[in-house]
Order: C-alpha cells, then sequence, then structure tokens
C-alpha cells in the first residue's frame, strides 16, 4: 500500500514536471507583448508572500501583482515610486518600470512581506 | 487545581506545558485567574464553584477582529456571528460597564462595512464602545475615516486613556505607519504621550493596554508582534498591575511577565491558525459546524484588593 502511493506521487511529480516543460515550450516561442506581459512578468501574491520575491525585467517591463489570498495586500515601493489600491482577492496591480535599478516593495498591511524587481 | 511552572526557561513565568495547556482550550473556552503572581487556569467544563464570588466590581468586555464585508468560506456571514456575539454578551449575568473592540472592525475600510459594525454593536447592552484600529480599518486613508466615526475623542493616530473605578486604560495603535520587512509599530510621538500619560499614575493604580497587534512577540515571522513594544512596556514596569489585551491573531494566548499579563481574543469572524502550523497566517477553513467553537468574546473583572485579574474567553458555543 505503502509502496503504490510513493509510486502514485512519483508518477503526479513526473506529470507536473511534463506540464511545467510543456507551458515553458508555450513561453519560448514568439508571443505578442500582450502575452508577455501576462505570464511572464506576473507576480503572484499568495501564501502572504510575492512569488517571484526577485524578480529581473527589462526597463521599459510592465509587471503585474495578483492577489490570490483571502485577504487583501499592497504593493508599495519601499522608496515610495509605486503605490497600489488596496487589492482584494484576485484583484491585480500593474506598474511600468521604466528606468534600470533595484526596486524594493512591500505590502503596507502586511510589512513581513517584502520583494525586489531588477531593472535591467 | 493550580499549574506549577517547571521549566520557565524564557524566564518569563510561562513554560511550554502551561502555554499549550492554555491553547488547548482555545476556542472551547477558557478561564484564566491570576492570584498573586500565580496564573492558575481551569477548563470551562470544570470552573470553581464559587465562580459568582470571583465578580470584581468592575467587568468589562472584549470583542475582536470582527472584519465586517470578509465572505469567503472560512465565514461567509460574519454579520451573523457578531450578532451571535452581541447576543453573548448581552446573556451575561450583569452587563458589563463597556465593551472594547481591539480592532479590525471591517475587512476593506469600507463605509457600508463601519455602517454595518456599528448598527450591529448598538444591539450591545452596555453603556459604551471604546475602540482601536486594525490594520484593516486604515486602509487607503491612513485611518481618517475610522478616526472620524470611531475615534473622535483620540488624540494622534487614535490612541486616548480613560478611568473608570480607579482602572487606568490606555488603548494604542500599532497598525499605521509600518516600515518595510518590520511588525507592528507605535511610533515616537505616541510613546512620548504614553511615558507622560503614566508618568502621572500612581504605582499601585490597575492598567489596562489595550491594541489590536499583540504587544509581546507572538510569532514574529507571522508579523504577529509590535517592534517598539518593549519601549512602550518600560514605562508600565514600576505599576503593581498590568494587563495588555490585544486582538489580531485571532485565537487566544496568555503569557505572564513579571506585573504584566498579556491576553489576546478570539475573533468574532474567522479562525487562524496555530503559530507555524499552516504556510501562512491566512483564515483557517474549519468544518461549518464548528465555526462557532473557535469564534467568541472576553469578559474580564477585577477585584480589587485580591491583586485578582480574572479573564473568561467563552466561544459563540458555549
Amino acid at each position: 500500500m505503502r509502496n503504490l502511493q510513493v509510486f502514485s506521487s512519483a508518477t503526479l511529480a513526473a506529470l507536473l514536471l511534463l506540464g511545467f516543460g510543456l507551458s515553458a515550450t508555450t513561453l519560448g516561442r514568439p508571443a505578442g507583448p500582450q502575452e508577455d506581459s501576462n505570464d511572464k512578468y506576473r507576480i503572484a501574491i499568495d501564501n502572504f508572500s510575492f512569488t517571484p520575491a526577485s524578480l529581473t525585467v527589462a526597463a521599459g517591463t510592465t509587471v503585474t501583482w495578483v492577489n490570490r489570498d483571502d485577504v487583501p495586500h499592497t504593493v508599495v515601493s519601499t522608496e515610495k515610486k509605486f503605490k497600489s489600491p488596496v487589492l482584494d482577492t484576485t484583484e491585480q496591480f500593474s506598474y511600468k518600470f521604466t528606468d534600470p535599478g533595484t526596486y524594493e516593495y512591500y505590502c503596507s498591511i502586511h510589512p513581513k512581506m517584502t520583494g525586489k524587481v531588477i531593472v535591467q | 487545581m493550580a499549574k506549577y511552572i517547571f521549566h520557565d526557561h524564557g524566564g518569563d513565568g510561562i513554560d511550554r506545558r502551561g502555554f499549550l495547556k492554555c491553547m488547548a482550550w482555545a476556542g472551547t473556552g477558557a478561564f484564566c485567574l491570576l492570584q498573586g503572581g500565580v496564573l492558575k487556569s481551569f477548563s470551562l467544563s470544570r470552573l470553581p464553584r464559587n465562580l459568582a464570588a470571583l465578580k470584581g466590581e468592575l467587568s468589562f468586555v472584549q470583542i475582536s477582529d470582527s472584519h465586517i464585508g470578509f465572505n469567503k468560506p472560512a465565514n461567509p456571514d460574519v454579520t451573523a456571528t457578531l450578532q451571535e456575539a452581541v447576543a453573548k454578551v448581552n446573556a451575561l449575568p450583569a452587563p458589563p460597564a463597556f465593551v472594547l473592540h481591539t480592532g479590525d472592525l471591517t475587512h476593506l475600510s469600507k463605509a457600508a462595512e463601519f455602517d454595518t459594525l456599528e448598527q450591529v454593536l448598538k444591539g450591545l447592552n452596555t453603556q459604551q464602545v471604546f475602540y482601536v484600529p486594525g490594520e484593516h480599518d486604515v486602509l487607503n486613508d491612513n485611518g481618517e475615516q475610522y478616526r472620524q466615526r470611531f475615534g473622535k475623542e483620540t488624540v494622534g493616530e487614535g490612541w486616548h486613556s480613560f478611568d473608570q473605578k480607579g482602572v487606568h486604560f490606555i488603548g494604542l495603535v500599532n497598525v499605521v505607519n509600518l516600515k518595510a520587512g518590520g511588525l507592528g509599530s507605535l511610533g515616537q510621538e505616541q510613546l512620548e504621550w504614553l511615558e507622560k500619560d503614566a508618568k502621572r499614575l500612581k504605582p499601585s493604580t490597575p492598567i489596562v493596554v489595550f491594541a489590536h497587534i499583540p504587544l509581546w512577540a507572538v510569532y514574529p515571522e507571522w508579523g504577529w508582534g509590535t517592534d517598539d513594544s518593549a519601549q512602550a512596556l518600560s514605562y508600565l514596569k514600576r505599576f503593581g498591575s498590568v494587563t495588555v489585551l490585544n486582538g489580531h491573531i485571532h485565537q487566544t494566548m496568555q503569557k505572564v511577565e513579571g506585573n504584566i499579563t498579556f491576553h489576546t481574543a478570539m475573533s468574532t469572524a474567522f479562525p487562524q491558525p496555530q503559530p507555524g502550523t499552516a504556510p501562512s497566517p491566512g483564515p483557517l477553513k474549519v468544518p461549518a459546524e464548528k465555526l462557532r467553537s473557535v469564534l467568541g468574546v472576553t469578559d474580564i473583572n477585577f477585584i480589587r484588593g485580591q491583586h485578582t485579574l480574572a479573564i473568561t474567553d467563552s466561544s459563540l458555543q458555549d
């Protein structure tokens, strides 16, 4: 019974890996700018954290944060460069990074939540 | 039955065994009694028979974290459970002198949410409700709307103090101007005000401090603490009896440190996980039939001359 469970977990993991592989391939294909901003430059707010916590983008990129938690969060630049309104569940906020630099931000409601965007 | 401290590693008057024992009753109702500096605890099912004799000369109630506007699966009807909390308070043997709401009145600081909260609390059988804001009440406007409606008599960002039957009450605000990477924060201006406020009092004055985020490090990894609380508490060290009442963590916890007893209240809206037992402190989903056992109110009694403070947590189901 135990062996069977291990086997199914391994299968599941393999399927998941395959799934990620496929989506990576999809992303690798030439795509319109619209699709890029939806997928590559999206930061998820989930379980009281920003994922990825550090994102590197080229200057001129628009980054979008999406709140997937059951509680509201905000995205606020530590150096007051940008500030989202309060994002309730499923709400999102976008900001276009025009100048190179490191932009640290946090959630002003739960300040333990921090992240950064590195613009090259 | 008195509980003794076996391992007091933190030197704070509570050991892991005692802490877990108190925690085991979270949600089912606990009765903790401080007598001559020794914490005695009873489960609500085994209360001492002379409980009525413990009634003090001042009794008041704490409610917390109503989150009006929250509508997710953890509790799709937070207005109904707040109404049940009000009914619970109104059913007490003697009406409380007043009620303290320790913040997160609303979920999203919306005017309609404040309206509902105000309407429901009008049903309380008590003279007055005193408030401090939670971080959910100061979204977007740094608490302007909150202060206009619930903090008219307050100073600064909404802090205030008042006296009732010889007990000095201090409401503190630790949810505004929070710094990146930090915890709750009182700020220099409020600390100066607190120092002045406490200075004029006799050391024998019983003190009750209430604030939203715990004023002790419950679990800093989840932001459950206040960065500059140690300084605030240093102004209160010379007093014989200090009680700190907090909300924010949606579960009961108690700790005794010298002359200070810390206590957190249940939410009237939804429970949160015990520290470190979940990936995040987000709302804890429990089966619908269990929800009311993890929501509740706190009843506090002072008995002058006996150095006794009784804090009773009761769930909506008790």
